[in-house]
């Protein structure tokens, strides 16, 4: 059991706590770098995507766990991203370039998503962006001319200074880089102002009002900060599919961001990339549990859908913080060994408060 | 005629959204809860009539009476197993978990062996038959989804105006606190009324099969009943109805007079549009929250 005692307002907010902490953090990245040459191409790939899904993971979670503010059309700006790289990398872009235009763009859709999204919130807003992902999945396939209908795009491998990232390492490296700057500027942001003002609107819009925080700013912010992110890695999406069309950013996918969050850890950096896994490695256990289950129930396309609804139920249920809610309990009991009680993590009954007033 | 013909269509098919959206508003009234497993109840509902109807030879309006008694039962059911334990978590926290019932549902569905991943046709009596009057031409579907739905806003007013039932619902619905202190089993009277909104996709679904059909996909048309639900005012039962006739009708329309690809947004275009002019909708109250 460690303990820090805390003297100062500068150690409270340190981004490491204690030199355990660097170790670990440390260890993770010397593995993450050392991954091209232990995994085979394939698990490289699976990598990849569970890094890409965690830079998207982590603008929902700016928006979702840390704000308070519920998208169910975060697929839409992913789309944009994927959209603006594709077709500014084909007109011969430089790599970086375009990718802050991608995420440039999909900021400036997130507020003009986010403007309008003021008026409204909670089970409104969440419908509101329900809409406008549909929209916007509906100008992918119509607008042929730029974006090629559901033909779908081709994209280019990225390019830095005239290398070309093809190889599937080079690429895992790009995306491994990107992911990590975009981890400590979340991580920054969280420990700033700006992202303490979010926590504050999470928490009680009417006291962060009171506070003296400007609702409209921050929400807008928040979401251009959110769709900017996601906006990266539908860059980077793009990227190593090497060609999308407008299905891939659909309601389902929409959900899948909002499933991977929830079930990674709402409110947690850790959960955005617990749920990333679990998104790319589910799939990969469900398929390796075919081979003990009957053939009915094994090969049908239903096995999938149906369990993610089951974790997506149990963890509502039983764990509400998620994947890393989980760890910190373990965290706990492995700390505490001997003395670790049951009721230490639970919840007080809290009944239903109405927003209603009649 | 055009015009009329269109109408009519965008009519039926809004009694549908209508329907679907009158569970939502049902489940919103009563729990504060936002389901979006709708679309998947009715799902479920048309499976049931289909599996009736083929695997143990119900005649048709058996069928309807087998699928509404399931899904109220189904209702029952997921409300005490998986909703009443969470109810206090926060709002969006019980979205996810209807989200995930929905997932649940569908992916049972396509997993029944040898029916669920095709696609089905319910036997309807009326099935081909039309209606002809000059130059117009409307389906024996299409009157039975507007007749049913005219039928079932009936039966549900005379239900929440005249039996215990009904008023001990709008009682809860509308200050569960007091309800409770006067004598009403509040959590009881939950589950009835996701019972009921079990039995209203029933219908929906059971409705809706002769004119498109019956798969496992179907309940992705539940996205389209929150444009209703919004447009009538969430958390209003007549304003459920005339949302998903406004929402249809709109769609229809927009269909023929627009360019291709309109018609799958109208509906989207339409909520954001009232979300920006009047997000309480056509009949919502509005709420004042004091401090």
């Amino acid at each position: 059991m460690r303990f820090i005692f805390k003297t100062s307002y500068q150690q409270d907010i340190r981004l490491a706590k204690h030199g355990g902490h660097l170790f670990w953090y440390g260890l993770l990245v010397l593995g993450l770098l050392a991954a091209p040459g232990l995994l085979p191409e394939y698990w490289l790939a699976q990598l990849t995507f569970v890094l890409i899904y965690g830079i998207a993971g982590l603008g929902l979670m700016l928006l979702a766990g840390f704000t308070g503010q519920f998208s169910l059309g975060h697929a839409a700006f992913l789309g944009v991203g994927a959209y603006t790289q594709a077709l500014l990398t084909t007109m011969g872009w430089p790599f970086l370039l375009s990718l802050s235009c991608a995420a440039l763009l999909s900021a400036a859709v997130g507020i003009v998503v986010g403007l309008p999204a003021l008026r409204v919130k909670g089970i409104y807003l969440a419908i509101a962006t329900l809409a406008f992902g549909f929209i916007v999945e509906e100008i992918f396939a119509r607008w042929e001319s730029v974006t090629g209908g559901n033909k779908g795009i081709f994209l280019q491998p990225p390019q830095i200074m005239g290398y070309a990232f093809e190889s599937s390492e080079a690429f895992y490296f790009l995306c491994l880089v990107i992911a990590i700057v975009c981890t400590l500027a979340i991580l920054n942001l969280l420990r700033a102002p700006t992202g303490r003002a979010f926590v504050a609107i999470r928490d009680s819009e009417i006291s962060a009002q009171s506070m003296g925080i400007h609702l409209a700013y921050y929400k807008t912010l928040s979401f251009a900060l959110s769709a900017a992110l996601a906006g990266i890695a539908g860059a980077l999406y793009g990227h190593k599919l090497q060609f999308i069309t407008p299905e891939q950013f659909d309601i389902v996918q929409s959900i899948d961001l909002l499933l991977m969050i929830v079930i990674g850890g709402l409110g947690s950096v850790h959960g955005a990339f617990l749920g990333a896994m679990f998104l790319i490695f589910m799939p990969q256990l469900i398929s390796l549990s075919k081979d003990w289950l009957p053939d009915s129930i094994g090969q049908s396309p239903g096995l999938q859908t149906f369990v993610y609804g089951a974790v997506l139920i149990v963890f509502v249920m039983f764990e509400p913080l998620g994947i890393y809610g989980r760890w910190i309990k373990v965290r706990a009991w492995l700390q505490l060994f001997p003395f670790y009680r049951r009721g230490m993590f639970r919840r007080q009954k809290s009944f239903q408060k109405s927003e209603r007033l009649r | 005629m055009q015009f009329v013909q269109l109408l009519i269509s965008g009519v039926a098919q809004g009694c549908i959204y209508g329907l679907i959206a009158l569970g939502f508003v049902l489940i919103y009234k009563a729990t504060e809860i936002v389901s979006f497993a709708q679309g998947e109840f009715m799902m479920v509902g048309a499976f049931i009539g289909v599996a009736a109807m083929s695997w143990l030879g119900f005649p048709f309006w058996l069928a309807v009476i087998a699928a509404m008694l399931a899904m109220g039962l189904l209702g029952l059911l997921l409300e005490r197993v998986v909703i009443r334990p969470v109810l206090g978590q926060p709002a969006f926290s019980i979205v996810m978990l209807t989200i995930g019932i929905g997932y649940l549902l569908r992916g049972l569905v396509t997993m029944i062996p040898g029916m669920g991943t095709e696609t089905h046709t319910l036997d309807v009596p009326y099935k081909d038959a039309t209606l002809q009057w000059g130059s117009l031409v409307v389906g024996a579907e299409q009157i039975a989804v507007i007749l049913t739905t005219v039928l079932l806003c009936a039966l549900l007013f005379a239900m929440f105006r005249y039996t215990r039932l009904g008023v001990a619902m709008q009682a809860a619905s509308q200050n569960q606190l007091a309800a409770y202190y006067m004598g009403i089993p509040v959590q009881r009277i939950n589950g009835m009324v996701w019972a009921l909104a079990g039995m209203v996709a029933a219908i929906a679904g059971l409705l809706l099969a002769p004119i498109t059909f019956v798969h496992a996909n179907m309940g992705f048309i539940g996205l389209k009943a929150f444009p209703a639900a919004v447009v009538g005012g969430f958390g209003s039962l007549p304003g459920a109805i005339v949302g998903g006739l406004v929402i249809g009708s709109i769609e229809s329309l927009s269909g023929f007079y627009l360019p291709e690809g309109f018609k799958d947004v109208a509906a989207y275009v339409v909520v954001l549009i009232m979300l920006m002019v009047r997000p309480n909708g056509l009949f919502g109250e509005r709420l004042v929250k004091k401090v």
